[in-house]
């Protein structure tokens, strides 16, 4: 079992009709860092809802580590770890209860609970508030103890939605550089984020979901790739049997028998003319052609900022 | 999970709901300790002396039993019904939905949690009785087999409100338009057989009767119905909640979308 979270053809339908999942396909291996991207409503915190048991699927399956979370529940859960995007507390209940409280839902001895509780409130910069009631801690705060809370019971999958979201820079900085060593030290780690740069700096996979559908699932490198390039369409004078080999550019023949040509952003456009001249190609008109990953980054990056600027206001 | 962490889950869930309830004591212990004092001091000797006997026994001590139950059910009810549509709202009911604790322990330790104050409340307003009153023991196993499985009957019947409430005005409906009636007229201040005989059958079917006078009956040995009929409809009921209740945690009724 090499694979930390199996998830097919996943749908999920709230009541009053609306479609919120339409067949979600996911695989993420054991050990990976996996970022889910995705504009407000794609259905990021359903797919997470559903994996961790907080929302009722409506078709198909979901594994944890191997386990079927239809058929082998109890067994999935402990494996996983959640840090949802809203807050879920107590907030009359003391920071160091409400940990030895979750362990114990685990089944975790109380002495034990209480080592770990300690251990992770150390790291997460919260021992001094053991006693505080959980309502009197600051949102940042809050954020961290969800995280320590999630991690109680040691699981091997840390599933966080948007755990970085209303959090100045400087947390947001020593969080990701928490979640790495916690993804150095083997456990798996998924998370949601707007922020594009979140998912640059810390997930080697993507996937992008959009309107209850995945719509890109890569490595962050190819992702990275793919959107640094541009993409034109271009009519040529005589049809072409097949697409020319040029040095610095990919090309490839369309179904139209139309040319296209990648060129990375920023790379002047006369060099791909010229190799095309180079080649005998004359081109009639141009084009780019219309990238649905791209908007969808415009979409998120607008999303994105509009986030940080509510936090820094 | 195997038994022994389920048992770490349930006394878990125990300890929160114990810790919880001796947190907030001024509203949770103290409450019913000042009205059922007022209640004995005001019905038991200033009215009570003027009032006579009841059915053998003077008004004082005939009222101790069913002001006591009267406490149970209340403090067991509100319990569970405050403390589980408060992580209801508070949605703090998710630490436990993403854990692997099994419904039925959930459902256990919250009704356990339940029956903890019920019956701490019940101790307390029993001590709170010798003051007036001499307590004697009829039964000592009939009393406590009666005080804790009404316990567990109103923990379940508030766990099922819970379930079912959607905002704060749905977990105060039913303490104040049906149980607080109803334990009114089922028999704590006075006995059926002083009614007319229509409103006696009437009350036959308040289930509250049933609980109040086998507990007396534990205590003083009177009682206007069959103790061990009592009894038998008690547990089919807990056992008809039971069922209810896992049903509801099962499919997630208002707390999984
Ligand atoms: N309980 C619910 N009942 C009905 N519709 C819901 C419910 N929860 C979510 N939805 C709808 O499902 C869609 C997906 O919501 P979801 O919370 O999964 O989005 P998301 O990707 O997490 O968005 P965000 O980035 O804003 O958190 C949205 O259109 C939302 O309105
Ligand atoms: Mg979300």
């Amino acid at each position: 079992m090499n694979d930390a979270l199996r998830i097919r053809n996943l749908n999920k339908t709230y009541e009053g009709g609306f479609q919120a999942l339409k067949g979600i396909d996911l695989t993420v291996q054991s050990g990976d860092f996996f970022a889910l991207l995705g504009p407000n409503g794609a259905g990021k915190s359903t797919t997470l809802g559903i994996v961790c048991s907080l929302v009722n699927k409506t078709g198909g399956t979901v594994e944890v580590f191997g386990h079927s979370i239809d058929t082998d529940l109890a067994r999935a859960k402990m494996n996983l770890g959640v840090v949802p995007q809203e807050m879920n507390f107590n907030q009359f209940e003391k920071v160091f209860d409400i940990l030895v409280t979750q362990a114990g839902y685990y089944g975790i001895p109380t002495k034990k609970a209480a080592e770990s509780a300690e251990r992770y409130l150390r790291q997460l910069g919260l021992w001094d508030k053991r006693n505080s009631p959980a309502r009197m801690l600051s949102g940042g705060m809050k954020r961290r103890l969800m995280i320590a809370r999630a991690l109680v019971h040691e699981p091997r999958l840390l599933i966080l939605d948007e755990p970085t979201a209303g959090v100045d820079i400087e947390l947001r900085r020593s969080m990701w550089t928490f979640l790495e060593e916690m993804n150095r030290r083997g456990t798996t780690i998924i998370l949601t984020t707007h922020y594009l740069e979140e998912a640059e700096a810390l997930c080697r996979h993507i996937a992008i979901i959009d309107e209850g559908r995945i719509v890109k699932n890569t490595s962050k490198r190819d992702l990275l790739r793919q959107l640094s390039m541009e993409t034109f369409v271009l009519d040529v004078a005589e049809p072409l049997g097949e697409a020319p080999a040029l040095a610095d550019f990919d090309t490839r023949l369309n179904g139209e028998g139309q040319l296209e040509a990648d060129v990375q952003r920023g790379h002047p456009l006369n060099a791909l003319f010229r190799e095309l001249s180079d080649a005998g190609i004359e081109v009639t008109s141009m084009r780019t052609k219309s990238n649905r990953l791209e908007e969808l980054f415009l979409k998120l990056v607008e999303e994105g900022s509009g986030d940080q600027q509510e936090a820094s206001a | 999970m195997n038994p022994s962490a389920i048992w770490t889950a349930f006394t878990t869930i125990v300890v929160r709901e114990i810790r919880r309830f001796t947190r907030i004591w001024p509203q949770t212990l103290l409450p019913p300790a000042v009205t059922m004092t007022l209640y004995f001091v005001i019905f038991g000797n200033l009215i009570g002396s003027r009032i006579g006997p009841m059915e053998g026994f003077d008004y004082m001590a005939f009222i101790v039993p069913g002001l006591i139950m009267m406490s149970v059910i209340t403090s067991s009810y509100a319990n569970v019904v405050s403390s589980f549509f408060g992580m209801k709202f508070q949605r703090s009911i998710e630490e436990l939905l993403v854990s692997p604790v099994p419904n039925w322990v959930i459902l256990a330790g919250y009704v356990a949690g339940g029956m903890a104050r019920g019956l701490g409340v019940g101790l307390i307003v029993t001590l709170l009785s010798l003051g007036f009153t001499d307590l004697q023991m009829y039964s000592v196993s009939a009393t406590i087999l009666t005080v804790i499985m009404t316990s567990m009957l109103f923990s379940l019947g508030g766990f099922i409100n819970a379930m079912l409430a959607t905002k704060f005005d749905d977990i105060s409906i039913v303490p104040t338009f049906v149980l607080t009636p109803l334990t009114y007229l089922g028999g704590v201040f006075y006995s059926i057989q002083m009614l007319p005989e229509f409103w006696q059958g009437v009350s036959m079917i308040n289930p509250i009767l049933y609980m109040v006078n086998a507990f007396r009956h534990g205590i003083l040995g009177v009682s206007d119905v069959n103790v061990w009929v009592s009894l038998a409809m008690v547990a089919v009921f807990i056992v008809i909640l039971s069922t209810v209740s896992l049903r509801m945690l099962s499919r997630g009724r208002g707390i999984r979308h």
